[in-house]
């Protein structure tokens, strides 16, 4: 059964729009929202994890080889990663 | 035993929150609701009641604190005044929104400019749509009940609103009067500690102030509003309840000699006392006037407003603010545009009165009845005027 995204009617809204399941946030796709997404180049990467730190949205992650990849459900493409990797290891590429 | 004392009313309403168990307030003080500051973190100071009283830095901050306590399930309080309430108005529609019970305390004051710190309506009427349910008390021993009471209306489960209590600053806030404090047993009774729907704790996870997109914002508005308009009723019944411990009886439209009257006059807040004796007055003199006292703005009590003015054939409407560019005073839209689809409805003058701490004595309000009676005798139809102004 396909999950209900919104409440019916405003008269199944919660008090004050308060949500009681926690981590709900993970069921809404943000990732739909890009233009760009970045890719990683691993022959540049020296595996300092700065992409880690600064993607303000938490979704790159460290794989078993110590490189980098973004998890595209929720990646917004803002380029932030890209922005501050030093050593030039992710270009943003236009979503087509 | 309920005892009467001789207090100034501004320090009755810190005592009467120092009644309320509550947990924590913040207020920033501000002229004419410092006493009402000073006198709460006395209270907690001093050891009195077992809350805790946060100087914040600001009132933007004293109604985001206290909201944040609220969220946590604690039964909080603030109180703020003109400019002071101006700078809580990007929070005060999210404290709504997030169906967060706050009590504040409004010492109604003129906002700037001229800078002025006297007493009017022109500080809580920009704050009209902001969805807080909103009172107004004429007189000492109503800001004390009505402190009380909104406690129990702001957290009663069908309602989860905040509340502001509107005292005008001065007129009310520095006048001594005879007030009789009920019984503290009898008050923990009517008023037992707050049960919240939910509450900010890392073992429970609920999210409060979450974004709502296009597909979900007005839906969650029209509930929002619902709710407001659904407030009236447990209102009502907690005023019953009051009536039934404490004696006194509460109304959203309260009336002075106005059944038979054919004209009648409607007044918000202190100025409603001294229309009263306007009204004996001119019934001494055979004129058939009448008062409406308006004691809750929001949500607009359209029902009683309308059976109380149903047999009148003038209202006059009077306003303590300014609505720049408008029809007339904010208080008399709302009335015009509420009685508009009846088929039989009074004449409506409006009168914006008292800017500013001007002064409003018996003799302007008898004055004001002769000329609207006379002006209404002649048929003239007419918007608001500016009563007392020179030139």
């Amino acid at each position: 059964m396909k999950k209900k995204k919104w409440p019916e009617t405003w008269r199944t809204i919660n008090p004050g729009c308060m949500v009681f399941d926690a981590g709900n946030a993970r069921t809404y796709h943000t990732g739909s929202w890009k233009a760009e997404r970045p890719e990683w180049d691993d022959s540049k990467c020296i595996k300092c994890g700065i992409c880690y730190i600064f993607c303000p949205e938490g979704c790159i992650t460290q794989d078993e080889n110590g490189f980098f990849r973004a998890d595209l459900n929720y990646c917004k493409g803002c380029g932030i990663c890209a922005h501050e990797c030093w050593p030039g290891a992710i270009t943003m590429v236009e979503e087509g | 035993m309920a005892k009467r004392v001789g207090m100034e009313v501004g320090i009755a309403a810190a005592e009467a929150v120092g009644m309320c168990n509550i947990d924590m307030a913040a207020v920033y003080p501000i002229t004419p609701q410092s006493h009402i500051a000073e006198h709460l973190s006395e209270i907690v100071a001093d050891g009195r009641i077992d809350a805790e009283f946060v100087t914040v830095e600001s009132e933007h901050t004293s109604i985001s604190c206290v909201s944040g306590a609220s969220a946590t399930g604690a039964r909080v309080y603030t109180a703020t005044s003109s400019q002071g309430l101006l700078y809580m108005h990007e929070i005060l529609p999210i404290v709504s929104a997030m169906r967060l019970p706050v009590v504040m305390g409004n010492a109604n004051r003129a906002i700037s400019g001229p800078i002025n710190i006297w007493n009017d309506h022109s500080d809580i009427m920009p704050q009209r749509d902001a969805g807080w349910i909103v009172l107004f008390a004429d007189n000492g021993q109503e800001v004390v009940d009505l402190t009380i009471q909104s406690f129990k209306i702001a957290e009663h489960k069908e309602v989860m609103l905040p509340i502001c209590l509107n005292m005008d600053g001065f007129q009310l806030t520095h006048t001594v009067e005879l007030i009789e404090f009920p019984d503290q047993k009898k008050v923990d009774k009517f008023l037992p500690p707050r049960k919240p729907l939910a509450t900010l704790h890392p073992d429970n996870p609920v999210s409060m102030g979450t974004l709502g997109m296009p597909e979900i914002y007005a839906e969650a508005r029209k509930s929002q509003d619902v709710a407001l308009i659904n407030s009236k009723q447990y209102i009502l019944q907690i005023w019953d309840e009051w009536e039934k411990m404490f004696g006194r009886r509460y109304k959203p439209v309260e009336t002075y000699r106005a059944d038979d009257a054919e004209i009648l006059m409607l007044t918000m807040g202190s100025m409603g006392e001294t229309a009263e004796l306007a009204v004996d007055q001119l019934r001494e003199k055979g004129m058939s006037v009448g008062l409406v006292k308006l004691r809750l703005w929001r949500p607009f009590p359209f029902e009683e407003l309308k059976a109380a003015v149903k047999n009148a054939k003038l209202l006059i409407v009077t306003d303590r603010a300014v609505s720049f560019g408008g029809s007339g005073g904010p208080v008399y839209i709302e009335v015009k545009a509420g009685l508009y689809h009846e088929k039989e409805r009074p004449l409506i003058y409006n009168y914006i009165i008292g800017l500013g701490g001007r002064d409003v004595p018996v003799p302007c309000f008898v004055e004001m009845f002769e000329a609207a009676a006379q002006s209404a005798e002649k048929g003239i139809v007419k918007d608001y005027e500016y009563y007392g102004v020179r030139g």
